[in-house]
C-alpha cells in the first residue's frame, strides 16, 4: 500500500473526506500555504484599514466637532478658535449637488432610455456608449478646466460675474454644479442601464401588446420598474459631486464664505464664488494657505458622515432591487399601473 | 407622432453630450496649443526646475535666456509615472489576493463585512485620504523613518520631508484598491464552477486551482479593473498635491533608498496647485497643455479598457 492511501482515514466516510473547501492546508507545498495565508492577511488587512480610517476620522473629528460649528460662517482669523464654522462650506456643497443631480439625473436617464429602449442608429449608440466609458475616465481637473473656458464665454457671462471690461469670470457655482453634473452622469447612465437590462422582456411586451406606444411603456411601466437603479445611480453621483475637491477649487473659488454676484437673493450666491466642505478641508490643511487642523477634521469628519450615510443608502437600494419576493410586488404594482392609464 | 419625437429628442440629448466632449477635446488642444508650439517635442523633455518655470510665467518675467513659455514638462511626467506605476503594480497583487480571500476563504460573516468596507474604501473623498496623509502618516514617516543624515545627504537639490514618494503611494494604492477588488471578485465569482471542480478532482488542491485556474479565467477581468485603476491613479490630484511634497521633483532612483523619501507633483496635482494661475495667459496656456497631455492619456487608458473588454465578452464575462 502507497502512503497516500494509509494516509485516508478508515472510519470516516468517504464522502467526507472529499467534499470540497474540508480540505486543511497542513498537505499542500509550502509556497501554496504562503499564498493562502497571504490572501488571509490582505483581507483582514482591508477591513483594518477601513476601520482604521473611520476609526481615525471619528476620533478627531468628535474632539473637534461642535454643534456650534455647523451654523457659524467662517470668519478670517489665524486662531483657530476664532475663524468661525462651516456653515458657508455646507451650503456650498448642498448648492453643487443639487445642480449637478439636476442635471445629471434627467440627462442620464434619458440617455440610458435611448441607449438600452431604442439605440437607432446603432453606431450613434456604440460612439455614445464608449463616450460615457471615456468621460468616465477623464480626471475631474480635466472636466475642470474646460469649464472654466466654456463658462468665460461672454454669451454665458450671467451665470458668473462680469468684470468692468467685460471679461467673464467664469467661476461660480453655477459652473461648478454643471461641471459636476459630467462627473454624476456616467454612474446614473449606467446604473439605469444596468436596471433597465435586468427588466424582463414581458413587461415590455405585455405593455405593447395592449396598445401602448413605445414612450408610454417606457414613461409608465419601465421607468417606475427602474426607479431603484435610478436613484442608488443618483446618490452615487452624489458621492462623488460632493467628494470632489478639484472642480471646486478651480471652477467656485477658494474662499471660504459665499462671495454672492449682484442683489438677487438665491441667484447671486450662484453667480457667486464660494468653496464647499471639500475646498475647507483642503485650504485648512497644512496643504492650503491657513493651517487650521483642528476645523480641517471636524470638516472631514462632517463630510465623510455624509459619504457613509449615502452608502448606507445605496445599499438599502441595491439589496432591496436584487430580494426577489421584493421585485414581484413591485412588478406586480407596475401592471396595475400600466393598465390604469 | 409623440413618439418618434421622443425618439428624436433622446437620440439629439446623446448627440448633444458626443459634441461637447468633442468640443473639450478641440478646445482644450486649442489652448494649449501656443504652449506646445514654443517648446515643441522638448515639452517632454527635462531641463530646469519646473516650478522656477511656472513661477516665472505666472509673474510675467521671462527666465534670462528663454521664452515666457519655457516649460520641461519631464519631472512631472516622471512623478505621474512613478506613482501611477507603483500604485497599481501593488494594489494588482493586493487586490488578486484579496479577491481570492473575498470569494474563497472568508467565513460567511467576514464577506457580509468585506462587502460594505469596499464600498466605503472607494466612497471616501481623496480630500480625506489626504487629510489623513498629511496630518498623520507624512509626521510619522518624518519623525520615525527619516534621519537627519538622509535628509543632508539630499539637501543640496532637495529638502526631504514626510510628504513624499512614497507616501503618496500608498495612498494612491489604498485608493485604487477598492475598484479592482470588486471587479476582480466578481469575476472569480462568474467563473464557472465545474472547471474548479474539474481541476479539484484531478487532486490539484485548492489553492493551486485558484491560482491556476479561477484567477487565469478571470484574467481579462483582472486586466480591465487595472485600466480603470490606472484612469483613476492618473486623474487623482487632490490627495497627490497634499501628500506628494508638491515639488516639481524629478526623484532619481540611482540615489537609492533615498528615492523612496524624494517629493514628487504628478501632472493632475500640478494643476490643481497652479489653480490661480488660470488668468495668466502663458501660465493658463501651459495648465491647458498638461490638461491635454491628460486628456489624451485618459482617452487612451478608456480605448485600452475598451480592447480587454472585448476580450472579456469572448469569455462571456460582464464587468
Amino acid at each position: 500500500m502507497s502512503a497516500a492511501t494509509l494516509d485516508a482515514p478508515a472510519g470516516k466516510p468517504p464522502g467526507r473526506v472529499f467534499r470540497a473547501g474540508r480540505e486543511g492546508t497542513g498537505a499542500w507545498p509550502l509556497a501554496d500555504r504562503i499564498g493562502f495565508w497571504l490572501s488571509w492577511a490582505t483581507g483582514i488587512a482591508l477591513c483594518l484599514i477601513a476601520f482604521a480610517i473611520v476609526l481615525f476620522m471619528a476620533i478627531k473629528g468628535l474632539a473637534y466637532l461642535k454643534p456650534s460649528l455647523l451654523v457659524h460662517s467662517p470668519s478670517p482669523s489665524a486662531l483657530q478658535n476664532k475663524s468661525g464654522g462651516f456653515l458657508d462650506p455646507i451650503e456650498g456643497t448642498l448648492m453643487v449637488t443639487v445642480i449637478g443631480i439636476a442635471i445629471a439625473g434627467p440627462l442620464g436617464v434619458g440617455l440610458a432610455v435611448w441607449l438600452s429602449e431604442y439605440g437607432r442608429p446603432s453606431w450613434l449608440a456604440r460612439v455614445l456608449e464608449s463616450g460615457m466609458e471615456t468621460l468616465a475616465g477623464i480626471p475631474s481637473v480635466v472636466l475642470a478646466i474646460f469649464g472654466l473656458l466654456i463658462f468665460a464665454q461672454p454669451f454665458l457671462g450671467f451665470l458668473s460675474q462680469t468684470d468692468s471690461n467685460g471679461a467673464v469670470f467664469g467661476r461660480s457655482f453655477f459652473a461648478a454644479g454643471a461641471v459636476m453634473a459630467a462627473l454624476a452622469l456616467p454612474l446614473v447612465v449606467g446604473s439605469t442601464r444596468e436596471a433597465l437590462a435586468q427588466l424582463p422582456n414581458r413587461l415590455r411586451e405585455a405593455s405593447l401588446a395592449l396598445g401602448k406606444t413605445p414612450a408610454t411603456t417606457v414613461r409608465h411601466v419601465l421607468l417606475p420598474a427602474v426607479k431603484p437603479g435610478i436613484a442608488s445611480g443618483m446618490v452615487l453621483g452624489m458621492g462623488r459631486i460632493i467628494g470632489d475637491t478639484a472642480i471646486i477649487r478651480i471652477l467656485a473659488g477658494v474662499s471660504l464664505t459665499l462671495d454672492g454676484v449682484g442683489h438677487t437673493p438665491l441667484l447671486s450666491t450662484l453667480r457667486g464664488t464660494g468653496g464647499t466642505l471639500t475646498t475647507y478641508v483642503y485650504e485648512n490643511s497644512p496643504a492650503g494657505e491657513g493651517s487650521a487642523p483642528e476645523k480641517a477634521y471636524a470638516a472631514a469628519f462632517v463630510l465623510l458622515l455624509i459619504v457613509l450615510a449615502l452608502n448606507a443608502i445605496v445599499t438599502r437600494l441595491t439589496n432591496g432591487a436584487e430580494r426577489p419576493e421584493r421585485r414581484g410586488r413591485r412588478f406586480q404594482l407596475i401592471r396595475f399601473q400600466g393598465v390604469e392609464d | 407622432v409623440i413618439d418618434a419625437r421622443v425618439e428624436r429628442g433622446l437620440a439629439g440629448l446623446g448627440v448633444v453630450v458626443l459634441a461637447l466632449m468633442s468640443a473639450m477635446l478641440v478646445t482644450i488642444f486649442i489652448r494649449a496649443w501656443p504652449s506646445f508650439a514654443h517648446n515643441g517635442i522638448a515639452w517632454f523633455g527635462s531641463g530646469g526646475d519646473v516650478d522656477t518655470q511656472l513661477g516665472a510665467m505666472g509673474s510675467g518675467k521671462a527666465l534670462p535666456g528663454h521664452s515666457i513659455y519655457y516649460f520641461r514638462a519631464w519631472p512631472l511626467i516622471w512623478g505621474t509615472l512613478i506613482t501611477t506605476l507603483a500604485a497599481v503594480l501593488l494594489a494588482l497583487a493586493i487586490s488578486s489576493l484579496a479577491a481570492i480571500f473575498l470569494t474563497e476563504f472568508a467565513p460567511p460573516a467576514v464577506r457580509r463585512m468585506l462587502d460594505p468596507v469596499i464600498r466605503l474604501l472607494a466612497g471616501v473623498p481623496s480630500v480625506i485620504y489626504g487629510l489623513i496623509g498629511i496630518l498623520a502618516i507624512a509626521p510619522y514617516i518624518n519623525n520615525h523613518l527619516l534621519s537627519q543624515s538622509r535628509k543632508a545627504s539630499v539637501s543640496y537639490v532637495v529638502q526631504l520631508n514626510g510628504a513624499n514618494l512614497t507616501t503618496a503611494t500608498l495612498i494612491l494604492t489604498v485608493m485604487i484598491l477598492p475598484i479592482m477588488v470588486a471587479i476582480t471578485a466578481n469575476a472569480l465569482e462568474a467563473v464557472p464552477a465545474a472547471w474548479r471542480e474539474g481541476s479539484m478532482a484531478l487532486g490539484v488542491n485548492r489553492w493551486r486551482t485558484i491560482w491556476r485556474v479561477s484567477l487565469r479565467t478571470a484574467r481579462p477581468a483582472i486586466a480591465a479593473a487595472t485600466v480603470l485603476a490606472t484612469a483613476r491613479a492618473l486623474g487623482e490630484a487632490i490627495m497627490l498635491a497634499m501628500v506628494s511634497g508638491g515639488r516639481g521633483f524629478a526623484a532619481n532612483p540611482l540615489d537609492g533608498f533615498t528615492f523612496l523619501f524624494e517629493p514628487v507633483r504628478p501632472l493632475a496635482a500640478t494643476i490643481v496647485v497652479n489653480a490661480e494661475g488660470l488668468s495668466i495667459p502663458p501660465l493658463m496656456h501651459t495648465i491647458y497643455a498638461i490638461g491635454a497631455v491628460l486628456l489624451v492619456s485618459a482617452a487612451m487608458l478608456s480605448l485600452a479598457g475598451w480592447v480587454t473588454k472585448q476580450q472579456l465578452r469572448r469569455y462571456g464575462i460582464r464587468a
